[in-house]
């Protein structure tokens, strides 16, 4: 059981708190001889997997390494165009890392407000009068759970589907962010969230919702 | 325990078949308006999560919830995509829906030469299977409140 992520997002869908907790290893190092049997395509600057799939490489999963060297983007580390560079018969045989690519920043801006947007319209299209927007949403790998504050900020968590105690867990981080980032004279309201004690105490909060679910009585 | 509507869904987006039993609250625009409201939630929800998952996902988006309803969803492999909104109580659904598409939608529209695919299901037959369906499941009671 794990906590994946957690995510705060201002009033107005802005992304002002991210942090990966636990970030599950999904890569697969292979040794491949010419030609390479995989298709790849060039998907929003990045090298992905189309066809092919085979030993844990999936499609979808993009290229992240060669050689053990990382790539940036498509390009290889000497700033050759990777799928050039695959195309040439005396590069093999070659060491390839696939995995699911990490998201950016500007990803995770992009996916908060994306939220703040599903959350308006699960709200909207309630066949019950007064709903909230969406609380939980569920997938077979993960659960996300959002709380939203009455003054509008959203506390987002993504755990593990078997993970208990997330209501708590969403309320603490509430406490949380009331106690080490409003009260900080130097916090300003709707901006992005540095404060060293908000961050000391949020993993702390995590870690104990992780082994025991709780946080006591009083809390 | 209370089911309040179903949608139906093809891969185009296009609503197949819409209806409702227990529904307190409409959406305050067209239905064709909310079927495209409908439509765009679960597709943009569906690229939300597989960008979101950290791992690599099967069977993908199961389910939401809110504070009042629950939307169950169940999608084929051909993208036909099926919706239910219950209340807080009820289970996992997916069973409940893949057994709509295989005993009825398979059934009475895929068997049916008269329904032509793609188009909003007009047949009387499957309307009637799936209202008597829905209303024999454990979970579905018209409550009081």
């Amino acid at each position: 059981m794990a906590i994946f992520s957690v995510y705060v997002v201002n009033k107005a869908g802005g992304l002002i708190y991210q942090y990966d907790n636990y970030v599950p290893r999904t890569e697969v190092e292979k040794t491949f001889s010419f030609p390479l049997d995989l298709v790849l395509k060039i998907h929003d600057e990045k090298v992905i997997v189309s066809f092919g799939q085979r030993d844990g490489i999936r499609v979808g999963h993009a290229l992240l390494s060669i050689n053990g060297v990382d790539v940036s983007g498509k390009y290889t580390a000497e700033g050759k165009e990777i799928q050039e560079y695959l195309k040439d018969p005396a590069n093999y045989p070659v060491s390839i890392k696939f995995g699911r690519q990490k998201l950016s920043s500007n990803e995770k801006l992009m996916l908060a407000s994306m939220f703040h947007s599903l959350f308006a319209i699960g709200s909207q299209l309630s066949p019950e009068v007064g709903s909230s927007g969406i609380e939980m949403l569920e997938t077979d790998m993960f659960k996300l759970h959002c709380f939203q504050t009455l003054t509008g900020i959203k506390f987002i968590v993504l755990a593990d589907p078997r993970q208990s105690g997330i209501d708590a867990l969403l309320r603490k981080i509430y406490e949380i962010y009331s106690d080490f980032a409003l009260k900080n004279p130097f916090y300003s309201l709707e901006m992005p969230i540095r404060c060293e004690l908000f961050d000391q105490n949020l993993k702390m909060a995590l870690e104990i919702a992780e082994k025991a679910g709780t946080f006591g009585p009083g809390s | 325990m209370t089911v309040h509507n179903f949608y139906i869904f093809d891969r185009n987006g296009s609503c197949l078949h819409y209806s409702e039993w227990n529904r307190k609250k409409q959406a305050g625009i067209s239905k064709e308006e909310e079927f495209k409201l409908m439509y765009g939630m679960l597709f943009s929800i569906r690229s939300f999560i597989s960008k979101m998952s950290p791992l690599d996902m099967k069977d993908g988006f199961l389910a939401f919830q809110t504070s009042r309803y629950k939307l169950h969803y169940y999608e084929t492999p051909t993208g036909i995509k099926l919706v239910m909104n219950t209340d807080l109580g009820v289970p996992n659904c997916r069973d409940t829906l893949q057994q709509i598409y295989s005993t009825l939608y398979v059934e009475y529209i895929v068997k049916n030469p008269l329904c032509v695919l793609g188009e909003s299901l007009q047949s009387d037959l499957f309307n009637t299977k799936l209202d008597s369906f829905i209303r024999a499941l454990p979970f579905f009671s018209i409550r009081a409140a």
